[in-house]
């Protein structure tokens, strides 16, 4: 509840972000910062390593900001997230290879398919609530990884090999630095993008459908239609990391879809902050590279990043950097008279003496 | 004119309990109509089967003339319905604007294109969005932090924020679920004054209500119920005088006239509406 601190701390300046500290953290140029820092990561290690592991950390980050409409605005916890990521990968990785096309020309195919998996996914387990609705996506989550593991189509356990790398205009984007660039600008325009849908009039029916479904329905909110509209645009952003991922390895197999990688990616919301993109990101960041910052302690990495977790869930539950239900109000003047503009049909002025 | 809600015969029951059994009523449009009744007898399902969060048995709703029986709530409300809880249903993580807004929801004014690419559709609705978030929570008279967590408001706030979300619906039918639960006399006055207001703006006011003063001063008609029948309909006076009202709701034959000498105290108290 720290978040909460610094308002109560200045209870006559409500209206106005507190501290300087906390205007800083909801200063709008931060998502620029952010991007400088990914753009000049280059600068100061290329190794092949480094490249590796930020390609990795970039398309993590697409994956939590995609589940983060899911759990985050909408509050379905999505235990299968991974699934649409295999729906991606597999849908771009058939396609390229079948038709020897570039693997850019698939997006509209990977986004048809994780439409359709959203809505197959969505369409008959959205009617249940809560913890009902994670025990089902899970076995989906199950389901999509054991029939890429059976079918011929996807390669079977040895799955698909030699994708093609990204090609722009001619320009060859698959050595380790200039992919990384690219993965860098798509997955900055679609975190853009999901945190722009959680500010529009969907985003804000998702958080009522989150807080309470029975009062977002009262007000004619289509719970049904605005929680399958999270779902498919969760699986569109999963499905295009599935197709960077694809390309940046330019193999995939089932084992890159194991129930650990959903579980890793609902850590990151978790961690992060749900429903606050910027939170989202930072967590996406710290699960992808703390694994990689411990690999010096061997075996005992994955226990130390285990308490690691623990820890920040205990000292830190709401997450690292969450969502602040925060307005910047009009002027004190125009909402203390409660004198509404011109033009108004119905003026409170009869009520003035309440 | 046919009346803006007509409950037909309404029956709703849960495994053999009729929770409401035959019920009967009408609203028109610019009226505001009372149910009451003693605890238990059917009030708040009546109400959420109306609103569509209980399917009926048997019996119609219709508003406007339009059919809605059984329809879901989402649709219920787009017709033109709208209402508040008994125990508050806000959004409680969002901030009082946010709450507002949810009332918006039908408004349209944007699809997800223009939210991302911040057409300027996009920033012409949310502007309308705020504006009106504003204009509700005036009208409601609410006076408290408009950009913060309505969890952390005061319970008579929060009532007001669910006013003004229920408000912001537009609706022609406003149905209000003991609005005046757990509020103070003051806090009582400014309610009987909205709720003039709101019958003002041309919309039926229909609200479950406990307390008598309220109930016999603001309302145009009484409906009373009882085991999930109305058994009563009509002015204030006449259901008062009712034996059969009497004898089922208010017990004693002399708690009207007891509650309406409190009631004019009350007023001699505040000649203006309660203004502290």
């Amino acid at each position: 509840m720290s978040e909460n601190v610094d308002t109560s701390r200045a209870p006559r300046r409500i209206g106005k972000p507190a501290s300087r500290f906390s205007r800083l953290f909801e200063s709008k140029q931060l998502g620029w910062g952010a991007f400088v820092v990914a753009i000049v990561f280059p600068f100061i290690l290329a190794t092949p390593y480094a490249m590796n592991i930020g390609t990795t950390a970039v398309i993590f980050i697409l994956l939590a900001s995609g589940l983060n409409i899911v759990v985050g605005y909408c509050g379905l916890l999505d235990l299968g997230y991974i699934a649409f990521m295999a729906v991606g990968a597999y849908t771009s990785g058939i396609v390229s290879k079948a038709w020897d096309l570039p693997i850019l020309f698939t997006i509209p195919a990977v986004l048809v398919m994780c439409i359709l998996a959203g809505l197959i996914i969505g369409g008959p387990t959205l009617r249940l609530r809560s913890d009902y609705l994670a025990i089902v996506t899970l076995g989906f989550g199950e389901i999509i990884r054991l029939t890429a593991n059976n079918l011929s189509i996807t390669g079977g356990p040895s799955g698909i090999y030699g994708i093609p790398g990204i090609e722009l205009f001619g320009l060859k984007l698959s050595d380790s630095v200039p992919f990384y660039y690219f993965c860098v600008v798509v997955v900055s325009l679609l975190v853009l993008g999901s945190a722009r849908l959680g500010k529009s009039r969907l985003g804000r029916a998702w958080r009522f459908v989150r807080e309470d479904e029975d009062a977002a329905e009262a007000m004619g909110i289509h719970t049904y239609k605005v929680k399958l509209a999270a779902y498919i645009f969760g699986a569109m952003w999963g499905g295009l990391g599935g197709m960077l991922f694809a390309a940046h390895l330019s193999a995939i197999s089932p084992q890159s879809f194991v129930f650990l990688q959903s579980a890793l990616v609902l850590m990151a919301v978790v961690l992060g902050g749900m429903g606050n993109t910027r939170g989202v990101v930072v967590g996406a960041v710290a699960i992808s590279l703390l694994p990689e910052f411990l690999r010096d302690m061997g075996n005992l990495r994955y226990v130390i990043f285990g308490v690691v977790l623990v820890a920040v869930m205990v000292l830190r539950p709401q997450g690292f950097w969450p969502s602040r239900a925060f307005e910047v109000e009009r002027t004190d003047g125009e909402s203390e008279n409660a004198d509404p503009g011109p033009g108004d049909s119905v003026s409170p002025a009869k009520g003035g003496t309440l | 004119m046919s009346p803006l809600l007509e409950v037909n015969e309404l029956q709703i029951a849960f495994g053999g309990v009729k929770a409401v059994n035959g019920l009967t009523f009408s609203a028109d449009a610019g009226e505001i109509v009372s149910v009451i009744g003693p605890n238990g007898a059917g009030k708040t399902s009546a109400f959420n089967c109306i609103t569509g969060f209980y399917k009926p048995v048997s019996g119609t709703v219709l508003v406007d003339g339009q059919d809605i029986t059984g329809k879901r709530p989402a649709a219920i409300a787009a017709t033109g319905v709208t209402r508040t809880f008994q125990n508050l249903r806000l959004f409680p993580d969002l901030t009082v604007l946010d709450n507002v807004r949810g009332g918006m929801h039908l408004y349209g004014g944007q699809n997800f294109v223009d939210a991302l690419f911040h057409t300027p559709r996009y920033r012409k609705s949310e502007a309308y969005y705020t504006d009106e978030a504003h204009r509700w929570l005036d009208f409601v008279g609410y006076r408290g932090g408009r950009g913060i967590p309505v969890r952390n408001l005061a319970y008579g706030q929060q009532r007001q924020v669910e006013m003004a979300r229920a408000m912001a619906r537009k609706a022609k039918l406003v149905l209000l679920d003991e609005p005046g639960a757990g509020l103070n006399h003051s806090e009582k006055r400014e309610l009987l004054q909205l709720c003039r207001k709101i019958r003002d703006l041309g919309a039926a006011v229909v609200l479950i209500e406990h307390d008598m003063s309220v109930v016999m001063e603001v309302s145009e008609r009484v409906v009373v119920m009882n085991f999930g029948k109305e058994i009563a309909d009509g002015t204030p006076d006449e259901v008062k005088k009712n034996p059969q009202v009497i004898e089922a709701y208010l017990g004693k034959a002399d708690e009207p006239a007891a509650d309406e000498a409190k009631d004019a105290a009350g007023r001699a108290e505040n000649p203006d509406g309660g203004k502290l």
